[in-house]
């Protein structure tokens, strides 16, 4: 096949390309270029848009033998993912944008613009594993559990998983990195990238009240009693604990948590860990990627965050919302994380978290 | 088949000039030296330097080599800038579809000298207001540094009227620098006949070595210099001279004699275009360089262009400047009445001595079908 590589300038993308080379394919390299004024350097474990990575990625290509380019999807990523992730905190929901960068960027536009030139498909280093059967490919965990990423790919459809491939899947990562040096792969020690690659000082907090302001308001107890002040409601997300600066204390001592993001009169509020525990969760938008889930409740697992563990649950389609039910109750889920749900190692397809219940 | 298409960015370097470098590889002496092998390598370099001074009619004491047309562009700005500020004069004035190694030296010389940098604007054919350039030295003569306004553009080959700046600027006793990196070797030029100040030239262009440029620089005016130490090159560039690179140059010049060949070849490429693509159009009418083809396919982006042309073995630009690899529209298309989508739709086909009609017929065999898909992969 006559696939793109998307290289970001780390030891796994590295290795995915160098792989997908190996396995027959013909590979173009391709780092995407994600910030119109990208940062010089990189620093610590933060960001895949510097012009070092840049430089990092051809450098692979080059030890890899495959052409090598860079494609300009900054104006694409600020509307899909930075906008998107700016407007969901201001509505009180914690995004997650390295899933809609997967959704709207990486397997949507620099998969439609691969298959528009003639390209059959995309090559990334996510931890992820794919599947031919009866109906398909489907979209599988990755070996090591501890990397696995198919958490951030549950937004892919049917149609995108068909033109993925993830060379990565079956090894865990630090065979990955020993491979990148006998390969002679200069990012083999390269630190991973965890942050928010567009926030380059880490402080997501700050980086927010730039952009949103810094608007008191309240923060209230379950009662509507106001008992501390924050400066912006959306640096909250549901579960937190701390940072909340309250200045009365509970009765028994007791810690408190964040249960609920009021935007629209920009209140945070409060209360008991018990408070937080929810059962069953609503997700809107739902995506599938292979059969669609039904009105027929099935038993699976839902995993709510990147290397969160799965929970088991039962699943099913109510009013176009994926809804699922939990077995044990959970503490804390915050509104605009992905819900995604698993069918053993199967990823079946997720949702966005629009409402929970107790 | 590979076909070489960006002879504006670099050329192949010609035999004599590879076989005049390689000689010289092999001889020892700095050229700075008093003993037998320094003047030996002086010699060397002062024959080449005579052959500059003939090729491009000026006196052999101006020429002054440096590392690259960057470099000479700089010292000459930044030279010719601080000699004027010293005389009260701060306005430093260019075109607004000069190369980066004009905009930048001068945006510089604002942002940490104090100069006022005015643009002179071009007009849909990118040919610079000769207008404005002449109503500002009337009402601001006194104040500006000097102009700088290049002989042909990079990017569209188009030339500049510089006789007529030159006209403009002696009224008003204003030293004129002309970037001629892209012209030199490829149309007359003359530094006494269109009586300027300095003038840029860069050896990669006509094919001579990379790393090495010339300055031409008036006699008698002396500026400060960007790199000090032993004073060579009339205490304008410090350096230990190259001597190899400078005989590769002189070499290369002196065969570099402007070809009605390559002006057929464009022509041929140009007719297959507008045959090819009905829609697409050539950017700059008038006089122009033979060798350079800017056309714009709507619908495109060059960057995709460029990648499917490379697949299928040709080579070409968008001859606009990139950051991190990533291209910007150019800013010489949109002084021409672009808009940012257009300018991005761009590419620059650029021949050279060496180019063949089976490329150009290679090249226009495969265009249909990479402009079809470029078309079906712009998502914007």
């Amino acid at each position: 096949m006559r696939v793109i590589a998307a290289m970001s300038g780390g030891v796994d993308s590295a290795v995915a390309a160098a792989r997908a080379v190996e396995a027959g394919h013909e590979v173009i390299g391709v780092h995407l270029a994600l910030s119109s004024n990208p940062q010089k350097y990189r620093s610590g474990a933060r960001g895949c848009c510097t012009v070092e990575d840049s430089h990092d990625a051809r450098r692979a290509a080059d030890v890899v033998g495959i052409p090598f380019y860079i494609w300009d999807m900054a104006e694409e990523f600020h509307e899909g993912v930075v906008e998107n992730f700016l407007s969901e905190y201001a509505a009180g929901r914690t995004p997650n944008p390295c899933l809609r960068c997967n959704e709207k960027i990486k397997f949507a536009a620099v998969l439609d613009r691969a298959r528009a030139m003639g390209f059959d498909g995309v090559v990334t280093g996510h931890y992820a594993r794919t599947r031919e059967g009866a109906n398909g490919k489907t979209l599988h965990r990755a070996i090591d559990n501890s990397k696995d990423q198919s958490y951030v790919l549950s937004v892919l459809t049917v149609e995108q998983i068909a033109g993925a491939i993830f060379p990565l899947g079956d090894t865990e990562k630090v065979d990955i990195r020993k491979e990148a040096a006998t390969r002679g792969l200069s990012v083999a020690n390269k630190p991973d990238s965890h942050d928010i690659c567009f926030v380059p000082s880490g402080d997501n907090a700050g980086w927010l009240h730039e952009r949103l302001g810094s608007e008191v308001g309240p923060i209230v107890d379950q009662d509507g009693k106001e008992i501390g002040q924050h400066k912006g409601a959306y640096t909250y997300t549901i579960g937190q604990r701390k940072g909340l600066g309250l200045s009365v204390p509970t009765l028994d001592g007791s810690p408190r948590f964040v249960l609920k993001i009021e935007p629209k009169t920009n209140t945070v509020v409060v209360g008991s860990r018990e408070e937080l525990a929810i059962t069953t969760m609503y997700g809107e938008n739902p995506v599938w990627c292979g059969p669609a889930v039904t009105q027929t409740p099935q038993e699976g697992f839902v995993q709510i965050r990147a290397h969160g563990q799965p929970l088991p649950c039962t699943y099913y389609l109510f009013d176009n919302r994926l809804v699922a039910t939990l077995q044990d109750p959970l503490l804390g889920l915050a509104t605009g994380q992905a819900m995604a749900i698993y069918d053993g190692d199967r990823v079946v397809g997720s949702a966005t978290v629009c409402e929970t219940k107790a | 088949m590979s076909v070489y298409l960006d002879h504006a960015a670099t050329t192949p370097m010609v035999d004599a000039a590879i076989v005049a470098m390689t000689k010289q590889l092999g001889k020892l002496g700095n050229p700075s030296s008093l003993h037998t092998p320094g003047r030996s390598a002086r010699k060397d370099i002062e024959q080449a330097r005579e052959v500059l001074a003939r090729v491009v009619d000026c006196a052999p004491s101006e020429i002054i080599f440096t590392a690259s047309g960057t470099e000479a562009n700089n010292t000459a700005l930044k030279g010719l800038f601080w000699k004027s500020r010293a005389e009260g004069k701060n306005v430093v004035v260019i075109s607004a579809v000069e190369h980066h190694a004009i905009i930048d030296p001068a945006a510089w010389l604002g942002e940490h000298e104090g100069a006022e940098v005015i643009e002179i604007q071009v007009n849909k054919n990118g040919v610079i207001d000769l207008k404005q350039l002449g109503d500002l030295i009337k009402t601001r003569g006194d104040e500006i540094a000097f102009i700088s306004i290049m002989h042909a553009n990079n990017e569209t080959g188009v030339i500049q009227p510089i006789a007529q700046v030159t006209a403009l600027a002696r009224e008003g006793s204003i030293p004129v620098h002309c970037d001629a990196v892209q012209s030199f070797g490829k149309v007359s030029l003359s530094f006494a006949g269109l009586g300027l100040s300095a003038l840029t030239l860069s050896a990669h262009k006509i094919g001579g070595p990379l790393g090495i440029g010339v300055l031409v620089f008036q006699r008698g005016v002396e500026i400060p210099a960007l790199l000090h130490g032993g004073g060579q090159e009339r205490e304008i560039r410090s350096g230990t001279l190259n001597a190899p690179a400078i005989v590769a140059f002189a070499a290369a010049a002196q065969q570099a004699i402007p070809s009605s060949q390559i002006a057929s070849l464009r022509d041929l490429l140009i007719a297959g275009i507008k045959q090819a693509i009905p829609d697409a159009y050539i950017n700059g009418e008038g006089e122009k360089l033979p060798g350079i083809v800017n056309a714009t396919f709507p619908g495109t982006e060059s960057d995709t262009l460029l990648l499917l042309l490379d697949a299928q073995g040709i080579a070409a630009s968008t001859g606009s400047a990139c950051s991190a690899g990533v291209q910007r529209p150019s800013h010489v298309l949109l002084a021409m009445g672009h808009s940012d989508k257009s300018a991005r739709s761009s590419l620059r086909f650029s021949l050279g001595t060496q180019t063949t009609r089976e490329e150009i017929e290679e090249t226009l065999n495969v265009l249909p079908q990479v402009i079809e898909r470029a078309r079906a992969a712009n998502l914007r």
